[in-house]
């Protein structure tokens, strides 16, 4: 039997981006919260010294320990899916700060056209646009609506950026100034210039110089020390919750994180969530934190699981596209959405790509979202063109030419002779949901504590494989510009198909937002239609996947969403939007 | 076997191949297991460029023991499989020289080598299902057997399939000889229980170039040098100062070990 524990006003599953910043909001207003975290505690002196490559990189030490739990994946209803097993084909969040601690911090605010892609598609191109399988919806909200949250974010994460000549408009600049810049950045730059695109700096979580956020955090300058992706900041310059919203919730001494406490249900009555059950991963002893407000902020997977598990919504099923949960599942696949591009090597130019850091880079959006007519184009939304110098590491990196040996003295020469002479740039493509791309519960295999694993099944359809070919192509075309001597694709072939990776850990939907309670799960607060007092946030609620990295935009719905909670922890209860009864039916 | 040579017949070939060659044929004979140790160690040190004299096997490194391989013959087809893909040349010591092979014998031993941070719930994945994965990798996350089976079943089918083919242990093949065997390996086609053969390939490729990179805490890129070939300068704390340089900078590597004692 589980404990019941004392009630408190907000209890919140996971403390990354997403739960960190419903905390700051809540605890900053006086409302007691607690946040229950698998994983376990950390703090940024656990990541002095954390420049180990094998441990982090290669390892995964930071990623979701899948001995106990992980989803199971397949590319089409056909077949039977199979468990991820390893953390190279998953980096799910865990631990203090989840994913958010260990993440790039390329930081990007998504496009008008994403917030009403139906409409504006239905509008400009005509309804026989959107091919027939593609589940396209609007948000219910717009960028406008959306502009203060963005500019929220980027102050409490520090962002360092230039603004984006073709991005929409923003009410402010970055907080901080772009980032130190470096030759094969100014390489890749003038190329795309060169050609008539219009490239501009990464915007980055990563310091230019230091920095007080507007909570009165400080995040210190970013030393480029190249150990950034995948791992916590040596020197806490790094935009992420540890350093930020966590500890402006800490502050206020109205907030508890309680590690090793991994949630396994939402307890509710049919109409409104009581709290959440959770079982202490050391002792095994199992209990109940009842709450005024439950939020989900668990990352995708635990989001759909525990709803699917706890029984609320209704399951989404693809036969009759009917039930919400589960439903418009995306993610930027890493065969068709990131992983691809061209990779050149240069003969006669050698940089010093070891150094870096996580969002240091350059990017190109003249084919993002809509920003190139799509008439005469075989597909819907678009690409960005990115060249990182976020450090090289040498486990990671063994890149040779094609047709190079796979072993032997040749290929120890290229590997060598190579490593700090090749080049990549990536298009990082949108990917839009499908009828057939979706979350259930798996019939097979379970997690430690006996529950079913998560499956994803991902079936890419023709538009997506096209725009991926499309960015490829303009890969080459700027790889070319480069100069580079050899110029090797990773290519995307017709007949591609999910790889089951799991990998960019850029995964939305299941949960999603709208206007209309038929064809969502939860309105522009995050708030579910079906229970008032449950919030579900994160990429959850995203009714797609646009080209742009997610991140931000998952912070700035937390910050939508805990306004909504505070409103309605102040009032009379309630929804915060009205339904809008839109659907076909 | 032909294993009547006495090792000193060839002693104008310093190379490590004849080395192993050299080796090899004492496992084949009678000579204890200490004293095969210390022929190996012996020559491992020889990588500093200096001569193995008494006064160097004084100062054997006393992580240079096996602790997941038993049988030193594995051991010995581990080195020459790791030397063979990333061998000693004019840039610098191969995976012998850079300790791969003990680096792999810790890893083994250690998580890594039973799965122990992998989902291992049943249904695995059979033999035919595994051949239709794509990925290598892939293959091996979803055999059943792990890591550590997966390598001694490997290493001794290269060792049973060269004494096969050439009569001769794959340390004592020639290059010509371990080459074709590696080739049939990394295509399939040797017939292995737990995997296809092609995904124990690429996992012996992967922690060879874990040994030669990764940080030498973990008892693999000996004196730092597989960093010093790949001009990576290693747990550097900050490269603000140069990161804008038009030039290539080279730094000397940093360790962890110094990198934290400095703490
Ligand atoms: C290597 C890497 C690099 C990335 N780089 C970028 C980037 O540059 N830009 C970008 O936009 N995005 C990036 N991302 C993605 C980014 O990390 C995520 O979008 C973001 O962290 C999601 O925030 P979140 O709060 O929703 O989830 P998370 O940060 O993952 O937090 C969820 C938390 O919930 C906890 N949790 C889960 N289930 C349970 C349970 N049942 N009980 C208790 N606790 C639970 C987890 O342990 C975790 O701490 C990157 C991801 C990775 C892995
Ligand atoms: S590169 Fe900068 S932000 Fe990244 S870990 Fe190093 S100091 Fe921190």
């Amino acid at each position: 039997m589980a404990e019941e524990l004392k009630k408190v006003d907000v209890v919140i599953v996971g403390t990354g981006w997403a739960g960190g910043i419903t905390a700051a909001e809540l605890t900053k207003k006086g409302y007691k919260v607690v946040a229950l975290e698998r994983g376990k505690e950390q703090s940024r002196e656990d990541f002095i010294g954390a420049k180990d490559e094998l441990k982090y990189s290669i390892r995964y030490e930071m990623m979701q320990d899948l001995s106990k739990d992980t989803v199971t994946a397949r590319s089409s209803m056909d077949e039977t899916a199979k468990p991820v097993r390893n953390n190279n084909y998953a980096r799910f969040g865990n631990d203090t700060g989840g994913a958010s601690v260990h993440w790039n911090g390329v930081s990007l605010r998504w496009l008008p056209y994403d917030f009403e892609i139906h409409s504006q598609t239905v509008e400009k191109y005509g309804a026989k646009k959107i091919p027939e399988n593609c589940t396209i919806q609007d948000w219910g909200v717009t960028y406008d609506d959306m502009e203060p949250y963005y500019d929220k974010f980027e102050k409490t994460a520090g962002v360092s950026g230039e603004e984006n000549p073709v991005g929409p408009p923003r009410s402010d600049k970055y907080p901080n100034p772009p980032l130190k810049t470096t030759p094969s950045i100014e390489l890749f730059k003038k190329a795309s210039t060169n050609l008539g695109y219009h490239p501009y700096r990464l915007p980055a979580a990563n310091m230019s110089e230091t920095y007080t956020n507007p909570d009165g955090e400080t995040i210190n300058a970013c030393m480029y020390c190249a150990f950034c992706e995948e791992y916590g900041c040596d020197f806490g310059a790094k935009g992420d919750p540890i350093v930020t919203v966590l500890e402006t919730a800490r502050k206020t001494g109205n907030f508890e994180i309680r590690n090793e406490s991994t949630v396994t249900e939402v307890i509710h009555d049919g109409t409104k969530a009581i709290g959440l059950k959770y079982i202490d991963n050391i002792t095994g002893a199992e209990y109940i934190q009842p709450a005024d407000i439950v939020v989900l902020a668990g990352f995708v997977f635990t989001n759909n699981k525990l709803l699917l598990k706890s029984k609320i919504g209704k399951p989404y099923n693809p036969e009759t596209q009917e039930g919400v949960i589960g439903k418009n599942f995306t993610g930027h696949f890493s065969n068709i959405s990131t992983y691809i591009g061209a990779r050149g090597f240069f003969d006669n130019e050698k940089w010093n790509l070891s150094m870096g850091t996580g969002a240091l880079g350059a990017k190109v959006d003249d084919y993002a979202g809509d920003n190139v007519d799509h008439t005469d184009l075989d597909f819907l939304h678009g690409y960005e063109i990115r060249y990182y110098h976020l450090g090289q590491r040498p486990i990671d990196n063994n890149h040779v030419p094609e047709g190079t040996p796979a072993w032997g003295k040749e290929y120890k020469e290229k590997n060598l002779f190579y490593h700090n002479r090749s080049l990549i740039i990536r298009a990082k493509t949108a990917f839009l949901p499908n009828r057939y791309t979706y979350l259930d519960l798996d019939p097979t295999y379970k997690d430690e504590l006996g529950d079913p694993l998560i499956r994803a099944t991902v079936h890419y359809e023709e538009q997506d494989i096209k725009r991926a070919q499309h960015g490829v192509e303009t890969c080459k075309e700027i790889m070319t510009e480069m100069g580079a001597d050899i110029i090797d694709l990773v290519d995307v072939p017709d007949d591609v198909k999910f790889d089951s990776k799991f990998y960019t850990n850029h995964f939305l939907g299941g949960a999603i937002m709208g206007e209309d309670p038929e064809t969502s799960a939860v309105n522009t607060y995050s708030q579910m239609w079906d229970m008032e007092n449950l919030f579900v946030l994160g990429g959850s609620s995203f009714p797609h996947n646009s080209n742009h990295d997610p991140t931000e935009t998952i912070g700035a719905f937390a910050y939508r969403a805990s306004e909504g909670m505070i409103e309605y922890l102040g009032g009379e209860g309630g929804l915060l939007v009205e339904a809008k009864q839109t659907s076909k039916a | 076997m032909a294993d009547n040579n006495n090792p000193k017949t060839e002693s104008h070939d310093p190379g490590r191949r004849n080395f192993l060659k050299n080796t090899g044929l004492v496992v084949g004979g009678v000579a204890g297991g200490s004293l095969l140790g210390g022929l190996f160690t012996n020559q491992m040190k020889s990588d500093d460029g200096k001569k193995g004299t008494s006064d160097e096997t004084a100062k054997v490194d006393p992580s240079h023991a096996r602790v997941f391989f038993g049988r030193f013959e594995d051991f010995i087809v581990l080195a020459a499989a790791t030397e063979l893909i990333f061998p000693e040349d004019d840039n610098g010591p191969g995976a012998i020289g850079l300790d791969v092979p003990y680096y792999i014998d810790k890893q083994l031993a250690g998580t890594w080598g039973i799965n122990g941070d992998d989902y291992r719930q049943a249904p695995f994945t059979n033999l035919e299902g595994l051949k239709k994965i794509q990925k290598d990798d892939e293959k091996v996350n979803h055999a059943r057997a792990n890591r550590g089976k997966i390598f001694l079943e490997g290493l001794r089918l290269m060792n049973a399939e060269s004494m096969k083919r050439f009569d001769a242990s794959f340390d004592q093949a020639t290059e010509e000889q371990q080459h074709e065997i590696m080739g049939d390996l990394a295509e399939g086609k040797l017939d292995m229980k737990s995997t296809p053969s092609d995904a124990f390939f690429a996992l012996l490729k992967q922690a060879t170039l874990e040994g030669a990179f990764s940080d030498p805490l973990y008892g693999g890129n000996k004196n730092m040098d597989g960093w010093r070939m790949k001009e990576f300068a290693g747990a550097r704390p900050s490269y603000a100062d140069v990161i804008e340089s038009e030039e290539f900078v080279k730094l000397d590597p940093i360790s962890l070990t110094d990198y934290h004692r400095k703490k």
